[in-house]
């Protein structure tokens, strides 16, 4: 029978010499991604190490004054940029997640897909504009005629963290909306159409029974929201200001590790300085809390999903 | 009627099937406010885009030749964005001719060749995790490598390279999508007529997933080229009077300038930064026009 077989089975061509290199060329592609992995891993762990050799690492997590620019080469407390960015990251939730829930709950469930064929690309359009421009729209809209209107010229500074909020709140809107639908989408529409059979009505399709069996995607895409809200740069540099500090008044200025980043780059510091040193301790700390977030979102997404037949 | 509710629980029917007035409106004010929220967002994108139009129009059409073909200038009015409109362009194409290649090919590997191994897993896990790290952090890449450790300085090579180890992990999940979108009858009919496997993807895959491919790259592109932390990282200047002749040259971008412009305190230089994101935004429109026509135009249905 044995023989038989192999007589009978058909090989599949042996791959020429010439395409084994292909294929080796092509897996060396591949792995080029992790050389990315390990060359932001190194080029952040190297200069942050020199940096906590020269500034301490205890006064780095716990200090509450960052001032790169002062006498004797500076203090440097990361608190008051983990602050500015708490800030920002609630708020944009605080504007993102109403929008966001709300339109990935009407396009799935609600609207008619006539509607969803132009609600879906306009999305797709708010989430291709460039954030400087959108920066550039908080500076010039949002603070003097939507803030300063409502809130009082006094009250509210040129440059403050609500009008940094809503310009990345309005960027995560398109991230969970999209996320959020998709997860709404794949839940079978047996689950709704026994609840309506039970007599529901269609709000009560959607809250009780979609939303909770989308949950994990839901999360997953509240969380990718905030990991995204902590990296984002230029429309908090631009809007939010360059005042470190510990502070949770949403009106005045304050600074994030990404526009502190953007700040000492902007001040052009010299290579081997605390100061440049400073800027790789910051990125380290923002890559491993956008890491841990990004995990975490596909962590959520693997282990929570309910899977239907 | 009396005698058949009773056929039933009647807690179970009033849970849900009694449609009280209350409810009834309570379900409308449900499906406004859901249709508010969606809309808001239209309209805070339309509010944005008047916004950009009304403060920068004007400027831009005082003298659009001028303003495309001027350098930067400390005076508002003569101020030009020559440099970073070029600048922009030259490093979109350096970006794709470097990430494009390197892109596909670990697409193609992915889907085609690799072996359900943890090397395979780890390198997709990897990918998926480099999407999502934050464009600022490579410029830190960028500014620790290219610009000090290959001493390349603020570049064009160094530019672009920053960036196209940015859209990298966009463009490999958008290249292995189409490639996936690929059916397999494809493959064993080329199989069949006792082609490699090599063969099958280089003269019958591939193709196919050009489209695709093309369009998520110049989508991919079109992200990197509005991006402006990565390369005020890198340290790209604002301030230059001429055009790169090599790579190692300086160059500027769109961007930059609307950032630099943005910064400034007096009102024409608002003006200016408007009008340089008009600029922008066509530049992008005009990618995005592309990437649908090239989906519409060659895509395959299988």
């Amino acid at each position: 029978m044995a023989t038989a077989q192999s007589d009978l089975s058909i090989k599949r061509q042996k791959p020429r010499t010439g395409e084994r290199l292909i294929v080796q060329a092509l897996f060396v592609c591949a792995v080029l991604s992790i050389a990315v992995t390990v060359g932001i891993i190194a080029v952040l762990l190297l200069d942050t190490v020199t940096f906590f050799r020269e500034s301490s690492i205890v006064s780095f997590f716990t200090g509450t004054r960052w001032a790169p620019s002062s006498g004797g080469g500076g203090v440097y407390g990361v608190l008051p940029l983990l602050n500015g960015t708490l800030l920002i990251v609630l708020g944009a939730l605080l504007v993102g997640l109403p929008l966001g829930l709300a339109t990935a709950i009407y396009l799935s469930e609600y609207s008619s897909s006539r509607v969803r064929n132009v609600l879906k690309p306009t999305l797709e359009i708010l989430a291709g504009i460039p954030t400087v421009v959108v920066g550039f729209f908080a500076l010039n809209f949002v603070t003097p005629t939507l803030l300063r209107a409502v809130f009082g010229n006094d009250r509210v500074f040129v440059f403050n963290a609500a009008a940094g909020s809503v310009a990345v709140g309005l960027m995560v809107v398109p991230i969970i909306a999209s996320i959020s639908e998709d997860a709404m989408r794949s839940v079978p529409s047996s689950l709704r159409e026994a609840a309506y059979g039970l007599g529901s009505t269609k709000r009560q399709v959607s809250l009780r029974v979609v939303v909770p069996a989308a949950l994990s995607g839901i999360a997953a895409s509240v969380i990718l929201a905030m990991s995204r809200a902590v990296g984002e740069t230029m429309a908090v540099a631009i809007a939010a200001g360059n005042t470190p500090k510990m502070t949770f008044d949403y009106f005045t200025s304050i600074q994030t590790l990404t526009a502190a980043i953007a700040q000492i780059v902007g001040g052009e510091a010299a290579a081997g300085t605390v100061r440049y040193n400073a800027l790789f301790a910051i990125g380290s700390t923002l890559f491993v809390l956008t890491l841990a977030m990004n995990l975490l979102s596909a962590r959520v997404v693997k282990r929570f999903r309910q899977v239907y037949q | 009627m009396s005698a058949s509710t009773e056929v039933f629980a009647p807690g179970a029917l009033q849970r849900g099937a009694t449609r009280t007035p209350a409810k009834v409106a309570l379900d409308a004010a449900f499906a406004v406010l859901l249709f508010v929220g969606t809309i808001v967002g239209v309209i805070a994108l339309g509010v944005l885009l008047f916004t950009i139009y009304d403060n920068g129009w004007e400027r831009l059409m005082a003298d659009p030749g001028a303003f495309l073909s001027n350098y930067v200038s400390r005076l508002p009015a003569r101020a030009g964005i020559k440099a970073g409109l070029y600048g922009s362009i030259y490093l979109m194409l350096l970006t794709a001719l470097f990430c494009f290649p390197v892109g596909v090919g670990a697409a193609i590997y992915l889907e085609e060749f690799a072996p359900k191994n943890r090397v395979t897993d780890f390198v997709e896990a990897n990918i998926a995790n480099l999407a999502g790290v934050p464009s600022v952090v490579y410029g830190l890449l960028g500014l620790g490598v290219f610009v000090r450790f290959f001493a390349l300085g603020p570049s064009l090579l160094a530019g672009s390279l920053t960036l196209a180890v940015m859209s990298l992990p966009v463009i490999i999940v958008a290249a292995r999508e189409s490639i996936r979108a690929v059916p397999q009858s494809v493959r064993l009919g080329a199989y069949a007529l006792g082609a490699t496997r090599w063969q099958a993807v280089w003269t019958q895959v591939l193709p196919a997933a050009i489209p695709g491919t093309l369009t998520g790259a110049i989508l991919a592109l079109s992200r990197a080229i509005g991006e402006t932390a990565p390369l005020l990282v890198v340290g790209l200047p604002v301030v230059i009077f001429n055009l790169p002749n090599s790579l190692d040259d300086p160059v500027s971008a769109l961007p930059l300038l609307i950032f630099n412009w943005t910064s400034r305190p007096q009102a024409s230089f608002a003006e200016a930064a408007a009008a340089a994101s008009i600029v922008l935004l066509a530049l992008l429109l005009a990618m995005n026009a592309v990437a649908i026509f090239l989906r519409n135009r060659f895509s395959i249905r299988w």
